[in-house]
């Protein structure tokens, strides 16, 4: 590209002064990617007036925790197997897969529901993440849901709940981007055991069948003042900022 | 089954027998009912036993699991289970296929009989 510059002539009838070209600018792709950030929920502490000193010490202990037994990255919808200690096993070793239908807790008291169903049975287990009797926390495979609980699984066809015992856990190749698993699910026939339709739990994982009439009777429960219900507002940005740059730190040292 | 209320084992709550005795897996027009927990409160968690009808017949049974969530680390299943048992302990049936809950094998005492033909444990 060549510059006329040099060849402007200014308002005072002289040549005006060479101007360098702009310098290129190299973009990175590489070194541009923002490092994925993961936080797990229970750190992030609840809305109330409780002193912050009992979450700060609450945080130590689990950063305890996890420089000597990993919990690794996880998410609702993700496969897990869980290696628990029992003292009334044969071999004192228990060991679970299952989906990840829930996250609960906050703090140290953090639970997660594993659901699988076996010989026909379906089977939940509420496991507590900072349990010392967890041997190991293994992701067989590391994929999110369209919605941030699973409970609607109970109420599903039981395939969408079966998960080999002996599956292998599968090898993810990028450091990016949790791929999203936008599964419609199909439901048993009705009653279930809560109203799913109703927009009080906002599911987008079903695949809904009920002709539309019922769909629109669901709609009469909805409240859509909810969400600009400024008294429910809980901004986390900053909190998780801070509670990131403390947890990172702990584990580095 | 139609009621999801109460979730542990009462009086008059509906129940799925596991183990493979005739008894257990002949189809009746009626669904085998509890009729007595054998408990100082009438609920009746894993490993309680309780008196069941079934076709017009009484018999004890132990429970295996149920739908209500107990403490953390223990499974819940998604339907009450139920192994048939005789008055001193024996199991009528000769298998169970569902899963167990590993809490049983605390009492081996009393349920040994039962923890052998037991297949899977969860």
């Amino acid at each position: 590209y060549f510059s006329s510059s040099g060849y402007r002539i200014s308002s005072d009838g002289k040549p005006a002064k060479f101007q360098l070209p702009p310098k290129p600018v190299i973009i990175d792709k590489q070194k541009q990617r923002k490092e994925r950030r993961f936080l797990s929920p229970e750190f992030i502490p609840p809305r109330g007036r409780t002193d912050p000193l009992k979450f700060f010490i609450e945080r130590k202990d689990m950063i305890q925790r996890r420089k000597v037994f990993n919990i690794p990255e996880f998410y609702v919808g993700s496969v897990l197997a869980v290696t628990t200690a029992d003292p009334h096993a044969s071999e004192k070793v228990t060991r679970f897969v299952g989906i990840c239908i829930q996250r609960g807790g906050k703090g140290l008291g953090a639970t997660f529901v594993l659901r699988n169903v076996i010989e026909d049975q379906g089977v939940e287990i509420c496991y507590e993440l900072y349990n010392p009797r967890i041997q190991a926390i293994e992701v067989l495979k590391l994929e999110k849901r369209l919605d941030d609980n699973l409970m609607y699984l109970r109420d599903a066809l039981p395939e969408y709940s079966t998960f080999d015992v002996n599956m292998k856990p599968e090898s993810r190749l990028d450091h990016e981007e949790v791929p999203v698993n936008k599964l419609q699910v199909r439901m048993k026939p009705k009653p279930w055991s809560k109203r799913w339709e109703r927009p009080k739990y906002n599911i987008k994982g079903i695949k809904f069948e009920l002709p539309e009439k019922k769909m629109k009777e669901a709609q009469k429960w909805s409240q859509p003042w909810l969400e600009f219900d400024m008294l429910r507002e809980y901004d986390t940005s900053k909190i998780e900022d801070k509670i990131w740059k403390e947890v990172s730190e702990g584990l580095k040292k | 089954s139609i009621t999801g209320a109460c979730r542990a084992i009462q009086k008059l709550t509906r129940v799925r027998v596991v183990d493979n005795s005739t008894l257990g897996n002949t189809p009746y027009h009626r669904p085998p009912k509890c009729i007595h927990v054998y408990n100082k409160t009438g609920v009746g968690k894993v490993g309680d036993k309780i008196l069941l009808a079934i076709k017009g017949e009484k018999k004890k049974a132990l429970i295996v699991g149920h739908k209500m969530p107990g403490p953390t680390m223990t499974p819940r299943f998604d339907s009450n289970n139920v192994v048939l048992i005789e008055d001193n302990g024996n199991p009528i049936g000769t298998r169970i296929k569902t899963p167990i809950p590993y809490i049983l094998r605390q009492r081996e005492g009393e349920f040994s009989k039962v923890l052998a033909i037991a297949r899977n444990f969860v």
